[in-house]
C-alpha cells in the first residue's frame, strides 16, 4: 500500500507496472469490497479493505497479500469481473490499493463504466491469452508496458494486442474520462431537452 | 442493431448529444439517491464548485444502513448515524426531496419510487444502485450507476453512456399454481447465464409476463442485473396504468389522459427488431432455489445439485468454488437441506403481495424450532398496509420477528447478519460469498412463499405441499 494516494488526472496514455493475477470467474463487487466497508462518506480508507473476506479466508495466501505482489498495478482477471452491486467503492478500493489498469476476459457493465469514470482503463483479451498471462504472473515478476494509443501491452519478449472500446480509449487519451465538464459543455442542449420531454410537462413540477 | 423497440424510442428521445468519444449523452428523467452511494458524489460536486442542476428531478430516501429493530435517533451504530446525517444535510443544502424515516414513505428506494407514482413509462431513471433495473417493470429505461455518474447526474442531469443492445425474452404460456415471478427469473438467469446480459437491455414479454401483476413484474426486472443486463423492462399496459393512477406523483386530471396516450405510443410492436430473442416456456417451471454462489446456480426443488460433468466447461471453475463454499456435494438433492435463518424482504420480494403470499403459507403454522425468521417490509407504506390487513399478526403468531423497513439482511449493512456458516432461506437477490454479513454464511435464494415453507419445516421444502392442501 502506498501511503499517499494520488488519483489520476488528465490524459492517460501509458501504464507501466507489475502484474498481479486473480483467478476466478464472476468475482462480484461484494467480494471486492464487502458491504460493511460501505459505511463511509468518502473513499479514502478503502484500499486496505479490498477483498477483505477472501483475504481473511486465505490467511495471507490471497494474491493481494503475497509479498511478491507488492507494488503491482496491473490486475489480470478472468470473466465477468465486477458483477453484482453498482458500488463504485469496488474500483475505488482497487485503485487505492494500487491498481491502475485491469486486463480481463470480460467485465460487468456497471463495474466497467465505474472504472472509466475514475480513470482505470479495462482491456479485454481472449481467455487463452489471459490464462497464459496469469501463468507468467504466478511464476515470476511480470511487468507490462501498456500503450493505450496503439492498444498494445509489451513485456520483455512478448507483445499482446489489447482490446478496448473505441469510445473508452478516446476518453482516456483526451482526458475526457472525467466526464462532468464535457457533459456540462452542452448546457443549452440539456435545457432544450428538458423542455421537450412530454412527461416533464404532464407531471408539472413533480417529482 | 435493435430498431423501434421501447428501448430505442426512449433512448433516442433522451439523447442530448453525441459525445466526442463516441458515447451518447443521455438525459435522466428521474434520479433516485440513497445514503450509501451519494455522499462521495456530493463531496465531488463541492470539490468542483458545482451546484445540483435540477434539484426537483432527484428524490432521496434512506434504506441500506437503517436498523430494523430500533430506529430511534441517533442510531446505535455511529457510522450509520453519520451516513443518514450526511444525506439529511445534503438534501437540505441542495433542496432535494427526501423521504426520511417516519415520513410514511421511507423504504427501499426501488419499492418507494413506484409506490409514490414517481416511476412512470417512458422515463429514463438512474440511481446509484444496480437494482434500479426494477423500475423497468413500468416501461421505463432504468439502470444502476456508480458514484461518479451520480455526481454527473447531479451536476448536469445527464450521463455519458453507450447504447445497449436489446434482447427480447419471450415467456410462453403461464406460470403454474404455486410458482412465482422469482422462480421465473431464476430460471431465465440459469438458462442464459449470469453474463449473457452484459451489453444488453432485456425486454421481458409474452403471455406469461402479461399475466403478472405489477409487483411480480418488478421482481422480474429487478433481477435483470443478476443476468448481467444493466436494464430490464416490460412494455406498459392497462395494469401499468392502473397501478400508477392516483398515486402522489402520478399525472392528474387532463394530464392523465395525455400521459396514457403518450405511454401507449412507446410500446414495442410486431415490427420491432431485436438484437436477439430468447424463448422459454413458463408452464414448465417449478419452485426454484439457488444452490451456489451466483444467482445463476439454481435448480428446481426436485432436481439434484449438478455434477461437474453436467456443467458447461466455462462454468465449471465457479461451480467448484460453489461446492466448496456451500458445503454441498454434487449430485446431492437440495430438498430437505436444513435452514438456520429465514429472511423475507428486499427490493426483489419485500412488497405487499410478497408478504400476503408468505402469510398465506404461514397461517395456522409455526416456525420450526431453532430457526430465526424475520420479515422486513420493503417500505413504510408496505408495513402500514400489511398491518391494516393483519399480516403482521400472522407472521408474529407463526414465530417470525416483524421488523421496520429497510434493506436489512439482503446485504447486511446493519446488524441483521448471518453468523458463521449459517444457511439462510432468503427472498433477496444475491447469494454471493459473504453477501449476508458472514464471510462464510450461505444463502439460498427462493420465492417468499418458499421461504415461508422452509421456515415451517426447518428445511428446504416444496411450497406446493403447503398451499395445495
Ligand atoms: S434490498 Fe438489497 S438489492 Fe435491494 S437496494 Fe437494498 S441492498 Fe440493494
Amino acid at each position: 500500500m502506498k501511503s499517499i494516494f494520488n488519483p489520476p488526472i488528465g490524459s492517460i496514455s501509458e501504464i507501466n507496472g507489475k502484474c498481479i493475477s486473480l483467478i476466478g470467474d464472476d468475482i462480484d463487487t461484494d467480494r471486492i469490497i464487502p458491504a460493511r466497508f460501505l459505511k463511509c462518506i468518502n473513499f479514502d480508507a478503502l484500499g486496505k479493505s479490498v477483498f477483505d473476506d477472501d483475504r481473511k479466508t486465505l490467511k495471507g495466501n490471497h494474491p493481494f497479500d503475497l509479498e511478491c505482489n507488492n507494488g503491482a498495478s496491473i490486475l489480470i482477471v478472468n470473466s465477468n469481473f465486477g458483477c453484482g452491486s453498482s458500488r463504485e467503492h469496488a474500483p475505488q478500493a482497487l485503485m487505492r490499493w494500487g491498481i491502475k489498469a485491469i486486463i480481463g476476459e470480460s467485465f460487468a457493465d456497471i463495474f466497467y463504466s465505474n472504472c472509466i469514470a475514475i480513470g482505470i482503463p479495462c482491456f479485454t483479451l481472449p481467455s487463452s491469452t489471459i490464462k497464459t498471462m496469469q501463468k507468467y504472473t504466478d511464476n515470476k515478476d511480470f511487468f507490462l508496458k501498456i500503450d493505450l494509443y496503439k492498444s498494445i501491452a509489451l513485456a520483455k519478449d512478448l507483445k499482446f494486442n489489447l482490446e478496448i472500446k473505441e469510445s473508452s480509449k478516446k476518453m482516456f487519451l483526451s482526458g475526457e474520462w472525467d466526464a462532468t465538464s464535457t457533459l456540462l459543455a452542452n448546457k443549452s442542449l440539456i435545457e432544450e431537452k428538458i423542455n421537450e420531454l412530454p412527461y416533464i410537462k404532464f407531471n408539472n413540477d413533480s417529482p | 442493431m435493435s430498431q423501434d423497440t421501447l428501448f430505442d424510442k426512449v433512448w433516442d428521445l433522451h439523447k442530448v448529444a453525441n459525445l466526442p468519444g463516441g458515447s451518447d449523452q443521455i438525459f435522466i428523467g428521474l434520479h433516485l439517491i440513497h445514503e450509501v452511494t451519494s455522499p462521495q458524489a456530493f463531496g465531488a460536486l463541492k470539490d468542483k464548485n458545482l451546484k445540483v442542476k435540477f434539484p426537483n428531478r432527484t428524490v432521496a430516501t434512506v434504506d441500506h444502513i437503517v436498523p430494523t429493530d430500533n430506529q430511534s435517533r441517533p442510531f446505535k451504530d455511529n457510522l450509520a448515524e453519520q451516513m443518514i446525517d450526511t444525506l439529511e444535510k445534503n438534501c437540505l443544502e441542495h433542496e432535494i426531496k427526501f423521504f426520511n424515516i417516519g415520513s410514511g414513505n421511507q423504504g427501499i428506494v426501488h419499492v418507494v419510487a413506484p409506490e409514490l407514482g414517481l416511476t412512470q413509462p417512458g422515463m429514463t431513471i438512474a440511481c446509484g444502485d444496480s437494482h434500479t433495473s426494477t423500475h423497468g417493470a413500468f416501461g421505463s429505461i432504468a439502470f444502476g450507476i456508480g458514484t461518479s455518474q451520480v455526481r454527473d447526474v447531479l451536476a448536469s442531469q445527464t450521463i455519458a453512456m453507450n447504447k445497449l443492445k436489446v434482447r427480447q425474452i419471450w415467456c410462453e404460456n403461464k406460470l403454474p399454481n404455486g410458482i412465482f415471478a422469482k422462480d421465473l427469473i431464476l430460471n431465465i438467469i440459469n438458462q442464459l447465464g449470469v453474463k449473457a446480459g452484459v451489453g444488453y437491455a432485456y425486454e421481458f414479454a409474452g403471455p406469461a409476463i402479461s399475466a403478472l401483476s405489477m409487483e411480480e413484474r418488478m421482481t422480474i426486472c429487478n433481477m435483470s442485473i443478476e443476468g448481467g443486463a444493466r436494464c430490464g423492462y416490460i412494455n406498459p399496459d392497462e395494469k401499468t396504468f392502473s397501478y400508477i393512477k392516483d398515486r402522489i406523483f402520478s399525472p392528474k386530471e387532463e394530464n392523465w389522459e395525455k400521459a396514457i396516450k403518450w405511454w401507449k405510443s412507446l410500446q414495442s410492436s410486431d415490427s420491432s427488431i431485436y438484437d436477439d430473442v430468447f424463448k422459454l416456456d413458463a408452464s414448465k417451471i417449478e419452485p426454484t432455489i439457488t444452490w451456489g454462489i451466483t444467482p445463476g446456480q439454481s435448480i428446481s426443488i426436485n432436481q439434484k445439485i449438478p455434477t461437474l460433468k453436467e456443467i458447461e466447461p466455462c462454468d465449471q471453475f465457479i461451480a467448484g468454488e460453489a461446492y466448496e463454499y456451500m458445503g454441498f456435494k454434487p449430485g446431492q438433492s437440495i430438498k430437505d437441506t436444513p435452514i438456520d435463518v429465514c429472511f423475507i424482504g428486499s427490493c426483489t420480494n419485500g412488497r405487499i403481495s410478497d408478504l400476503r403470499i408468505a402469510a398465506e403459507v404461514l397461517k395456522h403454522h409455526k416456525v420450526a424450532k431453532n430457526i430465526k425468521a424475520f420479515v422486513v417490509p420493503g417500505s413504510e407504506m408496505v408495513a402500514k398496509e400489511a398491518k391494516e390487513e393483519g399480516l403482521d399478526r400472522i407472521f408474529i403468531n407463526a414465530g417470525f420477528q416483524w421488523r421496520e423497513p429497510g434493506c436489512s439482511m439482503c446485504l447486511a449493512m446493519n446488524s441483521d447478519k448471518l453468523m458463521g456458516n449459517q444457511v439462510s432461506a432468503s427472498s433477496s437477490n444475491r447469494n454471493f460469498k459473504g453477501r449476508q454479513g458472514s464471510p462464510n454464511g450461505r444463502t439460498l435464494l427462493m420465492s417468499p412463499a418458499m421461504v415461508a415453507a422452509a421456515s415451517i419445516a426447518g428445511k428446504v421444502s416444496d411450497v406446493r405441499d403447503f398451499i395445495n392442501k
